[in-house]
């Protein structure tokens, strides 16, 4: 399947973190490069949405919502900063 | 205007429905609880079946500002299980649940103090986020030099097109990629380096540059902007994919 970028998934992070990935930067745990989490490769399915990253196609993230609950990992990113609201 | 904050799903009522070509719709959805949004940020639309399942699609904003009129132009993807329930079987007076505005990063906002050359370059639907920020710089009596650059299959498939042929403000280019309308000396074709050479702004002036259309698109036009000088810092873009 095609990829989308970052912005697909501001809808599923700002409902699941309340966060505006858009406006993040991160780190790869994989690769440790740092990057605006808007410019990552996204794949948006009706299980969830997947997050790489665009140097080493590492699985930065994974976002899945169900009708009892949202689910979040972020293990595949070092640290993300945002600015303040 | 601020960055908005108020993330979260409303309740939106469909005011008016209007083909915007044979195979788009252009969609005014009345939110009273809406904050606004700035030019270029999205939504998320859902629709709830009356079994309980849930589709959510991402589209673009074409209205822009303190109003809570929500504008969204949806292009029926064959196939596809939200659009064309929007575009076919919506109507006036229907409820729309919309979460937004979203997306800090893909925003042009009046009231920044940069005023560097504004570069939009739409593929498509992709024209829509665009829209908007030219809307936006148009209501401005002076600010940014603004330039766009449009390409799109055939004029038929042109959104918007009274709206761009008004501007003032934008310097608007719209080139066909299937079918050249008459009267054009252009032959129908992909955008080729050497006319996004030609007319867009150059890297010397340091132009901000927006991107938004289908992937492929979004991702050879980034390239040759880079082949052509510009800082990838410069170039901020968005992608959109044909899965609704």
């Amino acid at each position: 399947m095609s990829h989308l970028d970052g912005n697909a998934l501001a809808g599923a992070f700002a409902e699941t973190l309340g966060i505006d990935i858009t406006a993040a930067t991160g780190r790869c745990a994989g690769c440790r490069q740092v990057f605006e989490l808007a410019n990552t490769r996204s794949f948006v399915t009706a299980m969830g949405k997947v997050m790489r990253c665009s140097h080493c196609d590492s699985v930065l993230a994974v976002l899945v919502s169900n009708r009892q609950e949202l689910l979040a990992n972020l293990s595949g990113l070092s640290w993300l900063t945002l600015p303040r609201p | 205007m601020s960055a908005k904050s108020q993330r979260r799903w409303h309740i939106g009522r469909v005011t008016n429905i209007r083909q915007e070509t044979d195979t788009a719709v252009r969609l005014k959805v009345e939110v009273p609880t809406w904050p606004g949004n700035d030019p270029g940020a999205h939504v998320d639309v859902r629709l709830t079946a009356p079994d309980g399942y849930q589709a959510t699609r991402s589209y673009s904003i074409a209205s822009s500002g303190d109003t809570t009129q929500v504008v969204l132009v949806v292009e029926e993807l064959p196939g596809g299980e939200v659009s064309p329930f929007l575009t076919h079987h919506l109507a006036e007076g229907d409820e729309l649940e919309v979460h937004g505005p979203l997306g800090r990063y893909f925003v042009w906002t009046a009231s920044d103090p940069d005023r560097s050359p504004v570069q939009l370059i739409a593929g498509g639907s992709g024209i829509v986020p665009l829209f908007s920020m030219a809307s936006a710089r148009e209501r401005e009596a002076d600010h940014a030099d603004f330039r766009l650059l449009y390409s799109v299959r055939t004029s038929r498939d042109a959104f918007f097109c009274e709206e761009l042929a008004a501007m003032s403000q934008t310097n608007v280019n719209i080139v066909h990629t299937r079918e050249s309308p008459s009267g054009s000396t252009r032959p129908p074709g992909r955008l080729t380096r050497d006319e996004i050479n030609r007319s867009t702004f150059p890297a010397s002036v340091r132009p901000r540059i927006y991107v938004c259309g289908p992937t492929p698109f979004v991702e050879t036009i980034a390239q040759s902007l880079v082949q052509l000088g510009h800082e990838p810092v410069q170039i901020r873009t968005e992608r959109f994919g044909g899965t609704s």
